[in-house]
């Protein structure tokens, strides 16, 4: 829905840079929106955590002898699971805006949609393991995960961008899993129908070191904060 | 022993009494009483400002059902967490059936059975499937953690039961399934928080005959919290905390003999002046509770009488009954058994 409100409603006066007569704002978004529901959905998956740490299931597990990096990558890869398969019924919707798959694009995009997805879930249980509270957990949602995609080159590209901005757009770890799902898309046909953007090579490397660090992060915290 | 001017005789004596002990300790290691007992000692645990636990030392054997009473706030849930292996132990020693709780906690969770207040089941999935989970959990799998959960279905009567959701089972029920699921992987001690909370007396009274079943036929140590007095006197042995420290400890029975003779609970208009009245009048210590008076003396009827004869227009109700461990608590700690303001967490 936001996507096609906010797409069709900005196509008309935006025009991506170097991309004056290409596709239109719309398909410019669309990655950006896949990656925006993997975001949600992923973090989402993870809120759960913070009650049931305290009283719940996850209470049993806990006192259950079984190391902290199972715990994590059980929980890992059930969100992935979740925002993968919300992320594959939006990519039904990629031939609506002119992406056109081949087998290979299709299966790179799944396959970098579950990465992205991995490395998402686990930033999440990296916060949700600290947090005291929901509240607490809502509020470094919209400080941290709102910016990141909206810096991420989902919403604008960094090009003309001002100098700041566009160093903020190259630190952000998210920058590089938008451009390697938006390579993997546009895999078949033309290389980047949207302007510079990182290597294909640089994005899929950077994503996959993300996934990594999140989950040891996100596995440190478990053991930390449990005995 | 012999001692040598030789330092290199002397350092390799060092070396040999180190292997020696090692020996000892780890590789012939004798069973020993401890190896069947929960042992607390001088257990201290302290929040940002908050002393929860105050020095702290008990014992608990096999086979045995142990209650840990005290009102909300005593610093039980705490001493459960620590024992449940889920908060570190920070000042004092646990050894739990011989292993110390600091740095063992592999070896401890192996042999912990737990119970939480809060549900430990996942409402979605089925009986059959939180057990089949919980069995993987610990290591069991196929044919063995079929049987076994079959067998602990049928013992707590909700085998036919066992292919419905969680969700629709009554609370009663829900209990069972989670103590068959805590019991699972047969584990030497059984420790449950709150167990009997949102049971009816019916399901609790059924509750507490299956633990006394289950500590003596599979010599399992069972450890519960409680802050509900019927359940501390089915216990064989109650530890009464209040404001983190225990304040008493032994069998119920023992525990109401401290109380001298019988209990008197008196309501008037105006405690305050009868109080101090009657305190005189029959040289008598008078306790205020929950507006009301409370009196302990022996030979409890003949007071009654005299009390009620000298003072018949101040005294509304009058209470006369033998000690509970309520009395207990109150002789002990001089307050009433009530939640207190400061609350756990």
């Amino acid at each position: 829905m936001f996507w096609l409100l906010i797409g069709s409603g900005l196509s008309a006066s935006f025009r991506p840079a170097g991309a004056v007569n290409g596709p239109d704002y719309i398909a410019y978004f669309y990655p950006g929106i896949v990656v925006l529901v993997l975001l949600f959905t992923s973090i989402f998956a993870t809120i759960s955590v913070v009650n049931d740490r305290r009283e719940g299931f996850l209470q049993s597990i806990l006192v259950a002898p079984v190391p902290r990096w199972r715990v994590v990558m059980a929980q890992a890869l059930g969100g992935t699971t979740l925002a993968l398969l919300q992320g594959l019924l939006l990519l039904l919707l990629a031939p609506t805006v002119g992406i056109q798959f081949g087998a290979i694009s299709i299966l790179l995009s799944i396959g970098v949609m579950a990465l992205l997805a991995f490395g998402l879930t686990n930033l999440g249980l990296l916060i949700a393991w600290r947090m005291e509270s929901t509240q607490g957990f809502h509020a470094i949602m919209n400080l941290l995960l709102i910016p990141i995609w909206l810096l991420s080159g989902a919403f604008f590209p960094s090009t003309g961008v001002p100098g700041w901005l566009a160093w903020t757009m190259k630190l952000n770890p998210l920058t590089y899993g938008l451009a390697a799902f938006r390579h993997s898309l546009y895999f078949d046909t033309t290389a980047n129908a949207f302007g510079e953007g990182p290597l294909w090579t640089l994005s899929l490397l950077i994503t996959g070191l993300f996934c990594v660090l999140a989950y040891v992060g996100a596995t440190l915290t478990a053991s930390v904060q449990t005995n | 022993m012999l001692r040598s001017e030789n330092g290199r005789q002397e350092v390799s004596l060092v070396v040999d009494t180190e292997v020696l002990h090692s020996i000892t300790t780890e590789g012939f290691r004798q069973p020993t009483v401890s190896d069947s007992r929960i042992e607390v000692e001088n257990l201290s645990h302290a929040y940002q400002k908050r002393q929860a636990l105050d020095n702290v030392s008990f014992d608990v054997s096999c086979g045995e059902i142990f209650g840990l009473l005290g009102p909300n706030g005593s610093g039980k849930t705490t001493l459960f967490r620590i024992l449940s292996t889920l908060m570190p132990v920070t000042s004092g020693t646990v050894r739990i059936l011989g292993h110390d709780l600091a740095t063992e906690v592999k070896a401890i969770r192996n042999l912990l059975g737990v119970v939480f207040q809060h549900p430990g089941l996942d409402a979605k999935l089925t009986v059959v499937e939180n057990l089949r989970h919980h069995g993987h959990l610990y290591g069991l799998a196929g044919k063995t953690l079929h049987h076994r959960i079959s067998e602990l279905l049928e013992r707590f009567g909700v085998a036919d039961r066992a292919k419905e959701r969680v969700e629709i089972l009554s609370g009663g029920l829900k209990r069972r399934v989670e103590i068959a699921k805590a019991l699972l992987h047969s584990p030497r001690v059984l420790l449950l928080d709150e167990p009997t909370s949102g049971l009816d007396v019916t399901a609790r009274r059924q509750l507490s005959d299956y633990l006394g079943t289950i500590a003596q036929t599979e010599d399992i140590l069972v450890l519960l919290t409680t802050h509900l007095l019927d359940d501390a006197e089915a216990c064989d042995r109650v530890g009464i905390l209040d404001a983190g420290r225990l304040v008493a400890l032994g069998n119920p029975d023992a525990l109401k003999a401290q109380v001298a003779g019988d209990v008197i609970l008196i309501e008037s208009t105006d405690n305050e002046t009868l109080g101090t009245a009657i305190a005189e009048r029959f040289r008598v210590s008078t306790v205020f509770t929950d507006n009301q008076l409370r009196i302990e003396c022996k030979r409890g009827h003949e007071f009654v009488r005299d009390v009620v004869a000298t003072f018949p227009d101040e005294i509304q109700t009058i209470r006369f009954g033998k000690p509970t461990l309520e009395d207990v608590f109150i002789k002990l700690t001089g307050n009433p058994f009530v939640e207190k303001k400061d609350t756990e967490n």
